[in-house]
């Protein structure tokens, strides 16, 4: 038998909150955390709405002057607080022995972009001698993520990012996952941080026709597996978990939100952008994850959705959550978080198996909001608008990536 | 003019590091004293550059280790 691993801490920057309580609770109320663009005059283009960060105050997890140079990208901004917040939730310091023991993986899809756009401006207008921070660099590289989170940390176990568009969250934490089974440290901080809400992210995600246009609606905008649904709604943030050996956190007497039980991951091998036919490829993702964690699908009982709200996503993923689960799918929960999150792209794993944590930790079930008019495509039990009181035994989180990268992760109850 | 520099120096490293201003001497050295790092240096570099109009060669600037090495500097090229 493999190690077996808990998640002993939880850290959330996300448009509905700053902070895991304030998200959660956001969530359980079936709040939208999206609204107009703030970060930049929108004005001209067809998308003028995003899921945000609203009131994040970077001085209360870093120096102002980190703040201003060596940790100026949001996107690094929002991994050290979730991982500041995931650290204090696990109650654990990463000291003497334990260090080497104690790794980071933070993935995203994109990195610094927002400071490759400003250099890029100041370039333009100043040229080279005056453009370039010597931050420049440690700002944009994504594993800066993770490696500012080790630094802080002290953790001097294996440190890199995950890149895999909208999985690499779920990819880190599947990653550090199997480093705690295979004995290669006992202690990892991973997930994901993105913030590409900015011209270029919602520029490029608009020239794909993947973003909702319903600029006169933005908190109806996101509503996945409803029939109206138009697009995604790009967001930010970031989540983030300590993962550590159940033995290790027993130890200590560590309070366990869930255990980390199945990973997988695999690729369509199909098209860089849409799913392969009846979710094959998504299919044998939720299988291989299911053998991984040694359970039947029967055994699990909430499911949260890739569910993106673009009409193909939702519909080939219903499809092929009904192939995997056969009956057992219309007693499955399933919810799209999203619906009120927005589509976090490489934060999105993080977040959402954070998600999955607490509604085994706290037996509560988030719903997905702005179901109104049902989809014959999409007939299972979405929690629709309303979050339930359920005790869990397992939650299945569903992560697909653009390049037809897919990644699923199962959690169960703790056990006491 | 030359006690403007000083004064003008000052104010830029005590922005720049976070220091405040009566804590910043020409004798202090930016990496012991005032915990910055290579690349804060750097940046230091492309301030006073910004702020003098000025344009300090990479060789110039590996030699400015303290406040006074950028007062001296400027004095140097502004007179």
């Amino acid at each position: 038998m493999p190690r077996r691993v808990a998640v002993t801490g939880v850290g959330l920057v996300t448009p509905v909150g700053v902070g895991t309580e304030e998200t959660w609770q956001a969530l359980l109320r079936g709040q939208s955390g999206i609204g107009s663009i703030t970060h930049f005059d929108a004005s001209r283009y067809a998308t003028r709405f995003a899921g945000e960060v609203k009131g994040f105050e970077p001085t209360r997890w870093m120096s102002a002057r980190d703040a201003k140079s060596s940790m100026s990208d949001p996107f690094i901004q929002y991994a050290v607080a979730a991982g500041a917040m995931a650290m204090d939730d696990a109650g654990l310091v990463i000291d003497g022995e334990l260090a080497e023991r104690a790794g980071c993986f933070v993935g995203s899809g994109m990195g610094g972009v927002a400071t490759i756009e400003a250099t890029h401006r100041a370039l333009l207008a100043k040229g080279p001698r005056h453009a370039f921070s010597p931050f420049f660099v440690p700002q944009i590289a994504i594993n800066l993520a993770a490696g500012q989170l080790s630094i802080k940390f002290g953790a001097k176990g294996p440190c890199y990012s995950q890149v895999s568009a909208c999985s690499s969250g779920a990819h880190a934490i599947g990653d550090a996952f199997r480093v705690i089974q295979r004995g290669e440290a006992d202690v990892m901080i991973c997930g994901g941080s993105e913030a590409v809400v900015t011209p270029l992210g919602v520029g490029g995600f608009g020239a794909m026709r993947a973003l909702s246009p319903r600029n006169d609606a933005p908190a109806l905008a996101c509503r996945p597996f409803d029939l109206e649904r138009d697009g995604f709604v790009l967001a930010e943030g970031s989540g983030i978990l300590v993962l550590e050996e159940l033995e290790h956190a027993r130890r200590r007497g560590a309070r366990m939100h869930a255990e980390c039980k199945g990973y997988a991951a695999n690729a369509d091998a199909h098209h860089i952008t849409a799913p392969a036919a009846e979710g094959e490829g998504a299919q044998r993702c939720m299988r291989a994850a299911l053998a991984d964690a040694r359970l039947d699908g029967a055994q699990i009982d909430y499911l949260n959705a890739h569910g993106t709200s673009t009409k193909i996503n939702d519909a080939i993923e219903t499809l092929a959550i009904k192939k995997v689960f056969g009956d057992h799918a219309r007693k499955l929960m399933v919810s799209s978080t999203k619906s009120m999150t927005g589509h976090l792209i490489g934060a999105a794993g993080g977040v959402e198996a954070a998600f999955c944590a607490l509604a085994l930790a706290r037996e509560q079930v988030p719903p997905t909001i702005n179901y109104t008019t049902p989809d014959p495509e999409c007939d299972l039990d979405y929690v629709p608008n309303t979050a339930r009181e359920a005790k869990l035994r397992n939650a299945l989180t569903n992560s697909f990536g653009f390049g037809g990268t897919n990644a699923c992760l199962i959690f169960g109850r703790p056990e006491p | 003019m030359a006690e403007n520099i000083e004064e003008k120096v000052t104010k830029i490293v005590a922005e720049q590091f976070e220091v405040p201003a009566e804590k910043v001497t020409l004798n202090s050295l930016f990496m012991d004293d005032l915990k910055a790092d290579s690349l804060s240096v750097v940046e230091l570099v492309l301030a006073i550059e910004e702020a003098f109009g000025l344009e300090i060669p990479d060789e110039h600037a590996e030699k400015i280790k303290t406040v006074g090495d950028v007062v001296n500097y400027v004095k140097a090229r502004v007179q």
